[in-house]
């Protein structure tokens, strides 16, 4: 693993009107790495996304890019930086084809005109070499199961040449096998070297496939585990606050009972 | 993978069929393929299979359209033999023009998922422009005509502005612009309400020139012919050497012939009666050019794209606002080229240019066409076909002497039978999991 992360966050902090969202959040990504970020339901996870894809930038702290501090205020800068950013809601058109869909915003032009053939090819070329299988690239999307809609979105994501890659909640809402495939997509990004960000509710998910799980909770840090040290109970102790729950409560009052 | 699209029990046969004509360089690409699905076979079978296929998934095109246009043209000509006469049909191409023109705008904006009311006003206030810019106020008639054209550009483009900028819905301000542009055409017009136009001029010549010469009809049923057979070559010829999925040769030759068919008919039918019409080019030409707009350039895909998920068009970081806007400026340049061509055929701009059925007709004929209402489907080619239905029952209505009341119930029966199928098939594909 390299010595400079590839993306790092220091001290980001974000307010909405009264509510601080982001309180000093520190986030470091490497290549070929996998850091889950996880959290509870406005623990600040979106938010903390948004600010890394240039949606809704942050009012303080500094985002560094192989080292250097950068300004990404646009989510064009984003993906310029080589930041790509798979929503949960896939954006997808229903009523393109796939390759139609991978190339969008960016389709291939020759002469003036659509250059269909080597979109077609480049698509085959990317979906194999992730190992994709989609039945063909030339139906619309809106006959792709859920599994292969989301990994149509992540590969798309991908011809960008980008080296973070956030996945927000890429499972949510798939099945037993559609996440499998997802998960190995994962997998297949890591080992292209590719840094990713996958955000998700799912431990067994996180366990799977992240080399380090970030917790944030009420907006701020609390605690970046090594996955394969740490419990499955430790990480949902961070998540939910281990001081902050009916176990702990209980044991507090009755050791706090057993002492008097 | 657990979707498979294609599942049929009943015939095994085009379901696990291995790809018998993919080159060796493809080889690897392929086996990202599921090959349980969409590998097609060989040649007519794998055709018809794929035909089948697609009708069972409500994937109907142009079928109900075409079966339409046979089925009028039949019933017609049982009832008066001079319907499918050269005269009768070569007229019908001509007063269908104009119309169609104003539909092929409408179809730009029903992929968007939205509407234009406003169509029919423009191409009355074009024609109005163009006569007092040329008859009243002396203008040549080539800069009159584009000025009048022009005009239409700029009322679609303010109408874009008011949907994508603004935020009105576009259902709103075209029908803001269905008043505001008939009450404009009529304030142009001024006091006496109707301006002839010159019966020899530019505008006039638009429905009434004919080249005469046979080999005029002949030689542009050929060139498409060509063009068309020497493109679709071209293109299996690349996606092979690219090993991509091709079309063997002999679906191309089959292909060519479906349209060496119709074409070699109609240039007959043409030469029958006075020759090519140019009124009918131009509306070819321009439904070529604007589908070669549509399918192979990237404006056409973002159109596409936003008819289908603007959000996500958006996000690919499409312009959302300017295709928009571009789009609702190509509908008021199209109605107000069609409006020139409705004047040339009074050969005047009167008080009722644009009025009464003409807006209902357009977009009647784009949906009758098979564009969907629903938006991101859609061809140029539907204005054409949809058209021609239109005019032949408006056409054979008149040969036999019916009244205008039952031809609009009639072709009102048809609108609705149109939007019927596109709305089953819509429902259709959803379930197969094709819309």
């Amino acid at each position: 693993m390299s010595a400079t992360p590839v993306l790092a966050l220091r001290g980001i902090s974000k307010r909405f009107g009264a509510v601080q969202a982001l309180t000093d959040v520190e986030l470091e990504i490497h290549a070929g790495e996998v850091v889950a970020l996880v959290g509870d339901n406005g623990a600040g996870k979106s938010t903390l996304v948004k600010t890394i894809a240039g949606v809704g930038p942050a009012d303080d702290g500094v985002i560094e890019w192989d080292g250097r501090p950068v300004t990404v205020d646009r989510p064009h800068a984003a993906q310029e930086l080589g930041i790509a950013t798979v929503y949960q809601d896939l954006a997808l058109c229903d009523n393109l084809d796939v390759v139609g869909n991978l190339f969008l915003g960016r389709e291939i032009v020759r002469a003036g005109v659509l250059d269909e053939v080597e979109m077609e090819r480049r698509s085959r070329e990317l979906l194999s070499t992730l190992s994709i299988r989609i039945p063909s690239v030339r139906i619309p999307i809106a006959s792709l199961s859920g599994g292969q809609r989301q990994t149509v979105a992540i590969a798309r994501s991908l011809l960008g040449e980008p080296k973070i890659v956030i996945l927000d909640e890429p499972t949510a809402a798939l099945g037993v096998e559609q996440t499998a495939q997802v998960l190995d997509l994962v997998e297949r990004l890591r080992e292209r070297g590719l840094g990713v960000i996958l955000i998700s509710h799912n431990m067994a998910d996180v366990k799977a496939v992240a080399d380090r799980v970030a917790v944030l909770r009420l907006g701020r840090n609390n605690g970046t585990f090594d996955v394969a040290t740490t419990s499955q109970e430790e990480i949902i102790s961070a998540i939910t606050g281990a001081t902050d729950n009916a176990v702990t409560r209980r044991k507090a009052r009755t050791t706090a009972e057993g002492t008097k | 993978m657990t979707t498979d699209l294609s599942k049929d029990p009943k015939d095994p046969q085009d379901a696990p069929q291995e790809p018998q004509d993919t080159p060796q360089a493809a080889a690897a690409a392929v086996t990202a393929v599921d090959p349980r699905l969409l590998v097609r076979q060989e040649g007519f079978a794998g055709y018809w299979s794929e035909f089948r296929r697609k009708l069972r998934s409500g994937d109907l095109g142009s079928l109900p359209v075409v079966v339409g246009l046979i089925v009028i043209g039949l019933v017609f000509q049982l009832r008066d033999s001079a319907f499918l006469g050269a005269e009768n049909l070569s007229n019908l191409f001509v007063t269908a023009s104009g119309t169609g023109l104003i539909a092929v705008g409408i179809v730009f904006v029903l992929i968007l998922g939205e509407i234009d009311l406003s169509v029919g006003s423009v191409s009355g206030l074009a024609s109005a422009t163009f006569a007092v810019l040329n008859v009243n106020h002396g203008m040549p008639e080539w800069l009159a005509l584009v000025l009048a054209i022009l005009s239409g550009t700029l009322v679609g483009a303010l109408h874009g502005f008011f949907f994508a900028r603004i935020g009105v819905p576009a259902f709103v301000v075209t029908l803001a612009g269905l008043l505001g542009w008939n009450g404009l055409m009529l304030q142009v017009l001024g006091a006496n309400g109707t301006i002839n136009l010159d019966d020899s001029g530019l505008v006039a010549g638009l429905t009434n020139h004919y080249f005469s010469d046979v080999a005029a009809a002949y030689g542009l049923a050929t060139l498409s012919v060509v063009a068309f057979l020497l493109v679709s070559l071209r293109d299996s010829k690349r996606r092979e050497a690219a090993g991509v999925p091709s079309r063997p040769v002999s679906e191309i030759v089959l292909r060519t012939a479906a349209l060496a068919v119709p074409a070699y008919v109609v240039a007959w039918l043409f030469n029958e009666y006075k020759g090519l019409p140019l009124a009918v080019v131009i509306f070819l030409g321009v439904v070529v050019a604007l589908d070669f707009v549509l399918r192979r350039t990237s404006y056409g895909r973002k159109v596409f794209a936003l008819g289908g998920s603007v959000e996500a068009a958006s996000r690919a970081g499409i312009n959302v606002s300017a295709v928009r806007i571009s789009v609702f400026a190509l509908s008021g340049t199209m109605a107000a080229l069609g409006g020139m061509f409705l004047a040339s055929q009074i050969n005047a701009a009167n008080q009722s240019s644009g009025a009464g059925s003409l807006l209902m007709n357009a977009i009647a004929a784009a949906v009758i066409g098979g564009t969907s209402l629903f938006g991101g489907r859609g061809k140029t080619w539907s204005a054409l076909l949809g058209v021609l239905v239109i005019q032949s029952i408006a056409s054979g209505m008149a040969l036999l002497g019916i009244a205008s009341a039952v031809q609009y119930m009639i072709t009102g029966a048809v609108l609705l039978a149109a939007v019927v199928i596109d709305s089953v098939s819509r429902r259709t594909q959803k379930t197969a999991g094709r819309a």
